[in-house]
Formats: C-alpha cells, structure tokens, sequence
C-alpha cells in the first residue's frame, strides 16, 4: 500500500528501513526539512558535531567497530564539503558509510546559489559512488542502493546529494526490498581452479607466509585465517589495517610488516617463498621498494576487488572473491586432500628455525633512560591495563606506529586507524562514533599533541553524550613522524614542527567539562592511567613523552624493507 | 611493451557516467587518445570507443578499474579480441584556390572523400575509414593548405566468423 510522502519523509523512513539508529550530522539550510523529520523521529538519535568533518569520521569509526553502515547528514556547500576528508579517509580504507548533504533546489543547481556547491563532482574520485537525486520518485530506489553499494563487494563510501525541493516533494513510497544494478555485480565466490592452485603452491612451498590486510576484517574472515595458519603452520604477518584479523598474541603472528613493522616480519616476507596475501592491496608502505620485495616469492592474491591485484607486484595465483568464502574453500580441499597437520609442520620446520632466529635477534623492543616517559612504555602499559580489551583509536603520525606495534590486537574491529589516507584528526571523532556503537566497551583515542588539536572541537560532541572515552596524548611537543624524518633524512633540520603554542589540555579538558590528568615523569605513568581508566567521564591524559624519541624499525621510503634502521 | 588499445565501453546511460570515467584516467594517470560517445539501441546505456595506449599491466589496471565503475555495464579490450573493424571520421576544410581546386578533387576521388561544403576558396572534404587512411589523408591535403579540421575519434566493431 503506497501513501503520499514528502522526500524528507521518505529519507528518514529510509534510515530506518535500513536499521540506521545513529545518524552524525549539523543542520542547515538545505537539510531543514529532514532535520524537521528526524525531530519527530526518537528511533533515529541525532548526534550534533561541532564540525562536519567529525560526523563523517564517527560514521566511519562506527562502522568500523560494528561492521555496520555508518551515516552521516549535513548541510550543502561548506557542510558538504567539510566532509571530504572523511570520505576520503574511508575510501582509502574500503569502510561502508553513507554521506547525506543538502543540497540547492534542482532549479537553482548551476546557478553558484547561496551555500551551492558541486558536491558530487567534488567527490567522484574519492566515492565508491554517489548521487544526485533529481527527482521525488527516484528517491526511495537512490538510498536503498546508497546502502547497497556501501556495504558490498569492497565496501566504501557513498554520497547522496538532496536538493531542497525535493526533499519537501510529495510522492507514492515504494520501498524496494531488492535490489539489483546489472552493472554492479562483486564477485564473491572464488574460482575453483584458482583455489585449487593456490594449494598446490602450498604443497610445493617451504617458506610461507600469510599476509592480512584489511579485507580479513571487513569481510569477518578472522578465524579462517587463524584456522589457516594453525592447521598448517603458518607464519601471519599484518598490515596496519589487518591489525586484529589474527590475534597479535599468537604464536605464530609475526607482527605488523612494512615500514614501521618487525624485523620478523619483513624478514620472513623478503625471505619467503609463497606469500598467501588476503584482503590486502600491496601499498607502498607495505612494499619499499617493489622491485626489491620478496624476490623469491610466488603470491597468491586474494582480493574482492579486482583491480588490488596485480596493481602493485605481480601475482601468481589472482583470486577474485570474498576474503572468507576463499579461505573457506582453500581449507576445503586441505581437509579433502587430508595430509595430515604433522606433515606441514614437518615441511616449515625449517623456516620457523630461521624466523625464531630473527625473532630472537631484532625483538620489537625500545630502551628505557630513566628520565623520559617512553611512549612504547605507555602503550605497553595500557595494554596490560586494558588487558587488550579496548577499542583502540589512533591519530596518525608516530602515536599510530607505537600503538600498532605494541598493542597487540586479538580481535578484529579494535583497531580504527587512518591507514590508505593517514588522516590527523581521525581518532577522536572515530572513538565518538565507535563509543556511540559500543557503549559498554572501553574507547581509547591514542594521540599525539598535533592530530589531537586537528579535531579537538568534538570534545564538546563527546560531552554532549557523555561519552567516556579516554584520550592519551603522547605529548613531545612536536610533529613527532615529520620530526623523524628531519632528524634521519634532512639532517635534523627541523622545519616547521614545533608548536610555539601547545594549549594546556588539562585545563582545556576542564574547561569542557571533562576530566584532564597529566603524566611527565615515568614513575607516574601507571597511576595517571589507571585513574583516567576508573573515571566514568571524557579524559584527557596529557603524557610528556621524550621529546626526540623515534619509531623503529624503520624502512626509508623507496627503500628495499630489508634495509630497515634498527633501535 | 607499449601498445595502442581500443577499448568498447557500454555504460549506464546517466548524468556523470561519462565525467566519472574520464575523472578516473586523469586522476590515475591513463592516456586518453581518443574518445567517441554515443546512444546505443537500447536508450538507458551509452556506448563508448576509447582508445588508450600502455604497457599491459596498465591496461590491465584501466580495465579493471572502469570495470569497477558502478555505472559501467561492460568493457571489451577489442584490440585483444580478434579481428575487428576501426572507422574515424574526419572533416577537413582545405584551401581550393584557382589553382589547386582540381587537385583537391583529384585526392578525394583517390581515397573516396565526399566533399561536402563548397566555398570561392575552400572545400569541406569528409573522410571515412581506419585511422592510417585518415593520416593519410591529412598527409596529402597538407601542403595545399588545411585550415581546419576535426576527426570523431575512432569507432570499433569486433568482425564476425567467416565461416559457420
């Protein structure tokens, strides 16, 4: 039975339909008329930003803590294009949100109208999709597929502009229950034949290594890789977005590869000979210098999305389908061809000898001075103190290194890190979106003094809803990864990354109302933890950390990930 | 290795279809070198001739990323499919003087050229076929003077089994 709705109605009917109970968002001329709406809508919670940028970032943090589609809503022009960033950082990141902006009536589009500006021209490279809805009747179809296309095959971030009339237009709700775009198909089942090659080369391998990315989280493929590496003893390396696709604390996890990763690691992958990549997309960072990487080593390449593969390194074995269902059919015919699991061990014996001497070797480690608060030292603490049990958040920069390498992540969705776009400003409003979701767990923000002022404005966001997320700042009053790389590569000349100004967050975290603790000396770091952990409130934990301390291991940039500066 | 690739694209027919495919080789860094676009019998999608250049890992790389265009239905690599037939059309305003009129005739009578606008001191002279017939030419009308010209870009069918 179809009633007459307006296009602000048919929006928020929407959202519920689509079983959206938080919405991100600031108002605004052009999106009044939904705002009305969701007035009356006490099933759909608002949560008011102070700057749209941090509604698409805790869309983002909550889709990436619940596996749901994460929504934001916010007005034309500078609402609009306040969310670029954080569409950008969850494209690069392939995390499901929808964005909703206002936009001028159609009549006026084109004409440079007040608050108009070409928002889906602006975002059509960093989308998945996006749309402008020209008319009432196209609507209800335009959002059913906004959430569709966001949350399959390789998920991502789509855009719907509204034009103000059409919002207040009238029509007949058709709820399509389907939907099916013929030019939108994602491949989710694997080819058989590729999988079964794929085996083959595992038969014939004496030095594999499973390497993680994202797409094991997104696609909840976690314990078919654990099952995987288990069963024929494998080594698992991760990327930083596959962090928590395999537990960090099992025997077999070799840690984060790549730049800042373990010497382990990027050992084991330069060294090997097969290379199982799952959900993983060979970035730079991943890589050095690809000529160099892993010269010796057949990859088999699991991938959703077809162009991932064979974009940066050449691959053997491409298997185009989903991350779990792949996996699945591999320990299909494992289990079908039966050889038993002391065989495999027997086969890699050799090869875990070799990586048990790196891993004794080049631990991932850092030294105490007695004076200075190590940030390794604090995150290490925080893990025990969590007992790795948080939802942890990252700023970019050297605070996002440290937590990757010594916060060990068992499960998946505990993680949300700007990996692909490395935005500042991330963490905070992510860890808002991620508390939103997940009430009854534990939220950390871990920052440095730089990212944590990009986004400091939404403390009063995270106030409003009393929001008890704990955010540590490793404060070493620099741009401290700028700062490393000056030292290392620019003969410490440092350019630019040193605040004259850095606001006392103590006092700033009073003044919103929220609680502010600070640490400088090592002795004190565990009290001051323990304390911002027992407050049932927002924290600030101001942390002076040495100010020249760096992130190692580390592989230059362009450089072979053998060639890695040490401790 | 380097090599000329004509792509046949079918894309939804939609506002910003075409915007997003060509976003996405300025943004990537493809080649473009030439680029037709036109309705196809069924009105919803439009039909697009691309013809790009790069060594195979980029073409690859192309494919699949217009392939994963939500708004993209189909892409066939022609170039790899076989035989096929290429046609560009090109219209050429050529200077005919007193002088030079006849020549001009005789060249499109030589390649099957129609002259289609006449004026006291130019020709309008349309020519159809592969692009090699169409530099050709271009070549010869050259040193009698073009004054302006404007090809289509290439069009590409895959050619049909002789046999049953």
């Amino acid at each position: 039975m179809a009633t007459k709705m307006t296009g602000a109605q048919i929006i928020v009917e929407a959202l519920k339909r689509e079983g959206v109970d938080i919405v991100f968002g600031y108002p605004g001329g052009a999106v009044i008329d939904i705002y009305d709406e969701l007035y009356r809508t006490p099933e759909i919670k608002h949560v008011l930003v102070r700057h749209e940028q941090g509604a698409t970032h805790a869309a983002d943090g909550l889709a990436r803590s619940t596996g749901k589609v994460g929504v934001c809503l916010v007005t034309s022009g500078p609402g609009a294009t306040n969310t670029v960033t954080g569409i950008a950082t969850a494209y690069m990141d392939s995390i499901p949100i929808v964005v909703l902006t206002g936009q001028v009536p159609t009549k006026l589009i084109g004409n440079d109208a007040f608050q108009e500006v070409d928002i889906t021209g602006i975002t059509r490279p960093c989308t998945k999709h996006n749309f402008l809805v020209k008319r009432v009747e196209d609507l209800a179809w335009t959002l059913k597929a906004a959430f569709h296309i966001a949350r399959t095959g390789r998920p991502g971030p789509v855009l719907v502009d509204l034009p103000k009339d059409i919002q207040q237009a009238k029509t007949d709700f058709h709820w399509p229950e389907e939907i099916r775009l013929r030019s939108y198909n994602p491949v989710y089942e694997p080819h058989k034949r590729q999988v079964e090659k794929a085996y083959r080369l595992l038969e014939s391998s004496t030095r594999p290594v499973i390497l993680v990315g994202g797409g094991v989280i997104s696609s909840g493929a976690h314990e078919e890789v654990r099952e995987l590496a288990e069963l024929l003893h494998i080594p698992v390396t991760m990327t930083l977005m596959g962090l928590g696709g395999f537990p960090g604390t099992h025997e077999y996890s070799l840690g984060m590869l790549g730049m800042h990763g373990t010497y382990y690691a990027n050992m084991a992958v330069a060294n090997s000979d097969l290379i199982i990549a799952v959900g993983a997309r060979f970035d730079d960072r991943v890589t050095g210098k690809v000529d160099a990487f892993a010269p010796m080593a057949k990859i088999v390449h699991i991938d959703i999305d077809p162009t991932s593969i064979q974009k940066n390194v050449r691959v053997d074995v491409p298997i185009v389908g989903d991350c779990k269902r792949s996996l699945a059919k591999l320990l299909e015919i494992i289990k079908e061809v039966g050889r038993p699991s002391k065989l495999w061990k027997e086969q890699f014996k050799e090869w875990w000898e070799q990586i048990d001497i790196w891993r004794r070797r080049y631990p991932l480690t850092y030294k105490q001075d007695g004076e200075h608060i190590k940030p390794q030292f604090v995150i290490e603490k925080l893990y025990q103190l969590t007992k790795g049990e948080a939802i942890v958040c990252t700023e970019v920069g050297q605070n996002q290194m440290w937590t990757a390498q010594f916060y060990k992540f068992d499960k998946p969705r505990t993680l949300l890190s700007s990996g692909g776009l490395g935005t500042m400003g991330y963490g905070f409003p992510a860890a808002i979106g991620a508390q939103m979701a997940n009430p009854d767990k534990l939220v950390l923000d871990i920052a440095g003094d730089g990212s944590i002022q990009m986004n400091i404005q939404e403390m009063a966001t995270a106030m409003d809803q009393r929001l008890p997320i704990k955010v540590i700042i490793l404060n070493n009053g620099y741009l401290g990864m700028v700062r490393q790389w000056q030292e290392l590569f620019y003969d410490r000349r440092y350019s630019a990354v040193q605040f004259a100004t850095i606001p006392d967050f103590v006092k700033l975290a009073e003044a919103y109302g929220a609680v502010g603790l600070r640490a400088t000396k090592p002795e004190e770091v565990e009290g001051v933890l323990k304390k911002a952990l027992e407050t049932n409130n927002l924290v600030l934990v101001d942390i002076h950390i040495a100010p020249e301390e760096g992130v190692f291991p580390m592989v230059p940039a362009g450089r072979a990930t053998t060639e890695m500066i040490l401790v | 290795m380097e090599k000329k690739h004509t792509l046949s694209v079918l894309v939804e027919n939609t506002p910003g279809a075409l915007a997003r495919i060509v976003g996405l080789f300025a943004g990537r860094g493809f080649n473009i070198d030439s680029l037709c676009v036109a309705e196809t019998l069924d009105p919803t999608l439009s039909h697009l001739t691309l013809v790009t250049h790069g060594d195979d890992m980029i073409i690859e790389q192309i494919i699949k990323q217009l392939r994963r265009l939500i708004d993209v239905y189909k892409v066939v690599d022609v170039t790899e499919e076989g035989e096929f037939v290429e046609r560009e059309m090109a219209l050429i305003k050529v200077r005919a003087e007193k002088e030079t009129r006849a020549e001009v005739l005789r060249m499109c009578d030589i390649f099957r050229c129609k002259v289609v606008d006449v004026s006291p001191r130019t020709y309008t002279v349309e020519v159809t076929g592969p692009e090699s017939k169409i530099e050709a030419v271009i070549e010869l009308l050259k040193p009698l003077g073009i004054k302006e010209l404007v090809r289509t870009g290439l069009i590409a069918m895959k050619r049909e089994k002789k046999s049953a």
